[in-house]
């Protein structure tokens, strides 16, 4: 019985003492909001994490906030609308439509919060106050040059896939498909569209929602269309394994070189495992750090972030994961890779 | 002895004047279309069949043999085994008056269990695809559990479970993928529907040979077994059912528990596709198997279509995309025929059932 009275007594001890930390919260700590395309997504778990450490650190109290699916738009718009009723200072966001999403976020900003696009830029890039991403259209490039180094003269001759994101055509993969093939050497028409290229070297586009799933059956499909391509742009890792899938189906996994973007940890192994040639790797879990630290900077003074000189966002790096470096194009080893690799 | 027999035959002698046939439908009305629609009610699966055709022979004269190569069309079996797998799942729910929206998230968790539980766990791998089977039975008779005993709309059910089981696969698998090559060196049978036999250029996988087995077991198991026809007579009306001394209750449940192993199948047949266990893959299973069950012909509102049907309209789908994306179409164009298609297929479907009006 006495022990259950101590037992009691510490229980609402505990209660009395939580109740009063949070209200200190609510009143005395700078507060961020991190809005993610999913919370499943390894790329935003990595990005969470980064976040979490960094406001701790800081004394900020973060809130995350996600929708349910990538290109639930809703939820996001939900989810700012709560960041300004909240009073936060700032907000984090990495959007599902990036078009769709700007009037929300231009109603925080004249609310008072800094807004800060994290890896997807917004449409206009400055509907928000800054952007942290990865240069994805430099990601696609240093695949682009690699690629067309290591083949050396072949590539004049090249039957090239190209495996992209979806008809949507989202700004993260037009850049990154631009990029490729500007960096192999082929002209891009108009660089806001894939698709519209008259290379003659380009069997053709096709969309996989970025999984394995849809890799595969995009290959497929550019396989039926021309079975002798020998060079695979996909738009990320997990496409890139789907579309080896189908060459191995067909036996010609060793003559076919796929070439990626990301850097998760997955991909960086099949890198290793001679799956995908060469990958180019971002970072998120710095986009997300700095991201945090320049809402703190704003908070207490004001200070907003500034842009990447020559660029219209502030730059996060790439870097080019290979275990065959290329004459002229620098890329970092595997080693290097999966140490800095996420998810 | 013989008067007596006689005696007892008597109370018969009303109806000597009466035809002695079975009871039976008489089709009296006439006319060419009176016929075909009569026919077509007869044999649930002919358009989606016809259609199929139809489409197969024009991509074949707008492409010649790009696409009717036996390497193009064994692709596109390919391309829906796993639709057609589910659509069997969908088929069986369906044909009792249901849906089952829960499908594909059902097939993502039973994969994500089969990998997780030899990879994490150290399981021997064909004791983790049991397990894989025993989560999907499980899902199964949660559904079933819940549409026959506490009288709740299928729809609502399964949409539930939908969310319930897709976040249960994104919380257990912290999203993450396993890899193809792991899997080819520790745990190979996961792979096992991947495998494949050719012969002159056509390819199939085991994955389009147990889709092709199962619906051909489903046909006749719905056409030719007490079971069968009770999943019928239960979409077709549940309280005459019960009347003629169906057990609705119970079938219905093992009409979701069959379901949601068939689901657990499709999970298998998944892994084998596309190498990896990864956790975000058949996010629109449940949509693209209920178009496949539409374009077959089934009915959603319960007791007719067959399982054959449904497999033609998962590659008539198939055709269109591989054949359109070899014209090279923009691919909205390919669900802007899809979806002519629902609509076409379900218009057919009322004009035919005016027949029994």
């Amino acid at each position: 019985m006495k022990t259950l009275k101590i037992g009691a007594a510490i229980g609402a001890l505990a209660v009395a003492l939580t109740a009063q930390t949070a209200f200190a919260g609510s009143h005395g700590k700078t507060s961020a909001c991190l809005i993610t395309k999913t919370d499943t997504n390894p790329f935003f778990v990595k990005m969470k994490e980064g976040a979490t450490a960094k406001a701790e650190e800081l004394g900020i109290e973060l809130k995350s906030y996600a929708g349910k699916i990538d290109g639930d738009s809703e939820s996001q718009v939900a989810a700012i609308e709560t960041c300004i009723a909240d009073g936060a200072s700032g907000i984090l966001i990495t959007a599902s439509d990036t078009k769709g999403i700007v009037p929300a976020v231009t109603q925080a900003r004249d609310a008072g919060l800094l807004v800060i696009a994290l890896d997807t830029p917004l449409e206009p890039i400055d509907s928000a106050d800054a952007t942290f991403a990865t240069d994805n259209f430099l990601a696609g490039e240093l695949i682009g040059q690699w690629a067309a180094a290591s083949l050396g003269d072949a590539a004049a001759d090249a039957r090239i896939a190209m495996l992209d994101l979806a008809v949507s055509q989202p700004s993260v993969g037009v850049l990154r498909d631009q990029g490729f093939l500007q960096g192999f050497g082929i002209d891009l028409g108009d660089p806001n569209r894939w698709g519209d290229e008259d290379d003659e070297r380009i069997v053709g586009n096709e969309v996989t929602a970025g999984n394995e799933e849809g890799g595969r059956t995009a290959m497929e499909n550019l396989l039926v269309k021309d079975p002798t391509i020998n060079v695979v742009y996909t738009i990320n890792e997990p496409a890139a394994a789907g579309a080896y899938e189908a060459l191995k189906a067909v036996g010609r996994e060793n003559d076919v070189l796929i070439v990626s973007v990301d850097g998760g940890c997955p991909g960086v192994q099949n890198v290793k495992d001679g799956v995908i040639g060469a990958t180019s790797q971002q970072y998120p879990l710095l986009m997300a750090s700095l991201g945090v630290e320049a809402i703190a900077a704003f908070a207490k003074d004001g200070t907003l972030p500034e842009n990447t000189p020559g660029k219209d966002f502030f730059d996060t790096g790439v870097a080019l994961v290979t275990a065959e470096p290329a004459d002229g194009v620098e890329s970092i080893d595997v080693a290097e890779g999966m140490d800095k690799c996420w998810g | 002895m013989t008067n007596e027999t006689t005696a007892r035959e008597r109370y018969e002698d009303a109806a000597s004047g009466a035809d002695a046939g079975v009871a039976s439908f008489e089709d009296d009305r006439r006319g060419i279309l009176r016929t075909v629609q009569h026919w077509l009610h007869r044999t649930p699966a002919a358009v989606p069949l016809i259609v199929l055709i139809l489409s197969v022979v024009t991509f074949w004269l707008l492409l010649g043999s790009k696409f009717f190569s036996p390497f193009a069309l064994t692709l596109i079996l390919q391309q829906v085994a796993i639709v057609g797998v589910v659509g069997a799942a969908q088929t069986l729910v369906i044909l009792t008056a249901g849906i089952d929206l829960s499908v594909g998230a059902i097939m993502v968790l039973s994969s994500v269990v089969m990998g997780q539980f030899a990879f994490r766990y150290g399981l021997p791998p064909s004791v983790a695809v049991l397990c894989g089977f025993g989560v999907g039975a499980l899902c199964g008779f949660v559904n079933g559990a819940l549409v026959a005993l506490m009288r709740l709309p299928p729809f609502i059910v399964t949409l539930g479970m939908w969310q319930i089981v897709l976040a249960t696969n994104f919380l257990y698998s912290a999203n993450e993928t396993i890899r193809s090559q792991e899997i080819e060196a520790n745990a190979p049978i996961l792979q096992f529907f991947g495998e494949k036999v050719s012969f002159q250029g056509a390819v199939f996988t085991y994955g389009v040979i147990a889709m092709v087995l199962l619906v051909v077991v489903l046909a006749y198991v719905l056409k030719h077994t007490a079971w069968g026809r009770h999943v019928y007579a239960i979409g077709d009306d549940p309280d005459a059912a019960e009347l003629a001394g169906v057990n609705v209750t119970r079938t219905l449940i093992s009409v979701y528990v069959i379901a949601g192993l068939i689901c657990a199948l499709a999970g298998w047949v998944l892994i084998g596709r596309i190498g990896s266990v990864s956790p975000t893959a058949g996010q629109f299973a449940n949509i693209e198997s209920i178009t496949a069950v539409v374009i077959g012909g089934i009915s959603l509102f319960g007791g007719r279509g067959s399982v054959m049907g449904m497999l033609f309209g998962a590659l008539i789908v198939g055709v269109f995309s591989l054949g359109l994306r070899l014209v090279g179409t923009d691919p909205q164009w390919t669900y802007l025929l899809i979806g002519v298609l629902i609509i076409g297929a379900v218009a057919i479907d009322q004009w035919i059932r005016r027949i029994s009006a």
